[in-house]
């Protein structure tokens, strides 16, 4: 297997909401405009700092709030490679999968500091922080979620399978 | 481990995914595909986004009857863009066959209700986060991102884990100017709004008491508590608002079977005194923020909005009425009212709740997701302050990200309006409740 690549860490708290992902009354620009307004309310230097392979990690219920898929489609567009939190919440979370972009339950989410420099291996269900020389276990995502992320999203995923149905376990 | 108890009850969102994965059993934890029963989108979550998915995967929809589109987001069309993206919603129910498409006509989630599309048992599954609001009908009503509503709008069918439900209890009455709204904003604080994979019900005497409007505020903001789904057991008051609606439950007794059995298996129970609880705000920035709202009084305001799925209803318009009979909005202080549905708006008018609004000096506004989605008029400005009926303050919701929002139920909100600052608003009902 080759070496996964590494990134940077950017560090945000708990309860990151979709209008901070995605502001509503942004909603109506373009994908990749819209991306550069992704979390600047709290963070106005993030969409132009942050590059492709980074990680955003986060406390508590990220992705709270609305359904728009847009909060997902904004991270994915910076380049993040995956998002780390202590925890999601659903529709993020479901929203960032079929797009195929991880999002990595982590209880030592918290221990990550701005900058670090992260790996992930999601086979493996193991994140290592370089920089600080620790790696940690998440439990791997269910069989079919993993399929459909190394297929690129659960589109992509339709598109390759015989069965028409997204194939959760018998 | 959880197989050991083989004789043991089930929730209702138990029951819902077994018969929609058709299966004899499903547990809280279960991993199946499930068969949608009604699958529901909107104008910014729906064609716009499905149309390039569905040209990927060769596919239309797998079944337009059970289609339902509602444009209630960039309605009406301010600018080129929004009316793009209406236009394209048209053309794509017209090309794909659905009847069901709602142009202009309310938010979705009202006309789920109003129109009595959604049924005891059924397996909802809408492109909006506030889909949980269906589930007052005793449905598993669960909202999901675009991706996943074009693949079930091209196959009919999602995975999903089975929740877990808490049960919430509410008994006593509610005192005179609280509401169901107060009841969730007090909610948010108590649970927090960190419930993700999980369903919530809502039972107990004050809940069975309520009428539909107040039992779709619980669970609509059922989204808030970060829950998959909120459910209310179907009774005589489901059955009741259906016959009116025009789509009666043939089998009513049937029908009552989707409740949780008594020895359900619950992740929590909370029992709450309703006969407690005073009239509760939610401070900037979010809905757990919640406080008693004499803790939130004196704060100034720019404007009152009363609007949204959860704040809008008729109900919602006449409480604002009982306030302001009478009274003037104060100066400097701006009031919307956007009704939730066309239907809302000409009942207001015709039993003079739309004329006493105006004569206090509202401003009426479309009905649709409005301000509160931060897409349709009445936004707010870098550091301005309004109070709402809605169910969101997040930073930047409703416009700028320097402005403050507050939440509070529909007599709260129009308290304010005249007031020009949060106020208990039971001070300005006394007199009309003694002379009623």
């Amino acid at each position: 297997m080759t070496p996964s690549p590494i990134g940077r860490a950017f560090v945000f708290g708990d309860q990151i909401d979709t209008d901070l992902l995605a502001p509503g009354h942004r909603m109506k620009l373009e994908p990749d405009a819209l991306a550069a307004h992704c979390l600047e309310a709290v963070d106005p230097t993030f969409a132009s700092a942050v590059r492709p392979g980074d990680f955003v990690v986060a406390g508590l219920n990220f992705g709270l709030g609305s359904s728009r898929e847009q909060a997902a489609v904004s991270l994915k567009r910076l380049g993040v490679r995956a998002v780390i939190a202590r925890s999601f919440a659903r529709i993020f979370w479901r929203n960032a999968i079929n797009l195929g972009l991880p999002a990595v339950t982590l209880a030592e989410a918290d221990q990550i500091t701005a900058g670090d420099r992260l790996s992930l291996d999601l086979e493996a269900g193991r994140l290592t922080n370089e920089t600080q020389g620790r790696s940690y276990a998440f439990a791997p995502f269910p069989d079919h979620l993993t399929a459909m992320m190394r297929d690129g999203g659960l589109i992509a995923h339709l598109k390759r399978s015989a069965q028409p149905e997204t194939g959760a376990a018998a | 481990m959880a197989g050991a108890k083989a004789i043991e009850g089930r929730t209702l969102v138990e029951k819902v995914a077994a018969k929609a994965s058709g299966r004899a059993d499903t547990r809280a934890g279960d991993l199946v595909t499930a068969e949608v029963d009604l699958c529901f989108a909107h104008d910014s979550s729906g064609p716009r986004r499905w149309g390039p998915m569905l040209a990927e995967l060769g596919r239309g929809l797998w079944d337009p009857s059970k289609v339902v589109i509602a444009s209630d987001h960039y309605v009406p069309a301010v600018d080129a863009e929004s009316a793009a993206i209406l236009s394209l919603t048209r053309r794509f129910a017209a090309e794909h066959g659905v009847g069901r498409f709602y142009d202009m006509e309310g938010i979705g989630h009202m006309l789920l209700a109003e129109r009595g599309l959604v049924r005891p048992g059924m397996l909802v599954a809408g492109g909006d986060s506030h889909t949980p609001m269906a589930g007052a009908f005793g449905a598993y009503a669960a909202g999901y991102g675009a991706t996943d509503m074009a693949a079930i709008a091209a196959t009919g069918r999602t995975w999903l884990q089975v929740p877990a439900t808490i049960r919430v209890e509410w008994r006593g009455a509610l005192r005179g100017g609280v509401t169901a709204k107060d009841m969730m904003l007090f909610l948010c604080r108590e649970l927090g709004m960190d419930n993700a994979f999980r369903a919530v019900e809502f039972a107990g005497p004050t809940v069975e008491a309520m009428s539909m409007p107040e039992r779709l505020v619980l669970t609509n903001m059922a989204a808030e508590l970060g829950a998959e789904t909120g459910v209310v057991a179907p009774d005589a008051t489901t059955f009741g608002w259906l016959r009116e609606a025009g789509t009666p439950v043939e089998d009513e007794a049937a029908a009552r079977a989707w409740a949780s059995d008594p020895d359900a298996d619950y992740e929590a129970v909370h029992r709450f005194d309703a006969g407690a609880l005073p009239p509760m705000i939610a401070l900037p920035h979010s809905p757990a923020n919640s406080v008693a709202v004499a803790e939130a009084e004196g704060r100034r305001i720019d404007q009152a909005y009363v609007g949204a799925c959860v704040g809008a209803k008729l109900e919602d318009l006449r409480m604002a009425a009982r306030v302001l009979a009478g009274q003037r909005v104060a100066a400097g202080v701006r009031l919307l009212v956007a009704p939730a549905s066309s239907r809302v708006t000409e009942a207001a008018s015709r039993d003079g709740t739309l004329a006493t609004l105006m004569a206090a000096g509202a401003t009426l506004m479309p009905s649709g997701c409005g301000a509160c989605a931060g897409m349709g008029a009445g936004l707010l400005a870098d550091g301005e302050v309004c109070i709402s009926t809605t169910n969101r303050n997040f930073k930047g919701r409703m416009g700028h990200a320097g402005a403050e929002v507050y939440l509070g139920s529909p007599y709260s909100v129009a308290a304010a309006a005249i007031a020009g600052r949060i106020v208990d608003p039971r001070g300005y009902l006394g007199q009309r409740r003694a002379a009623a």
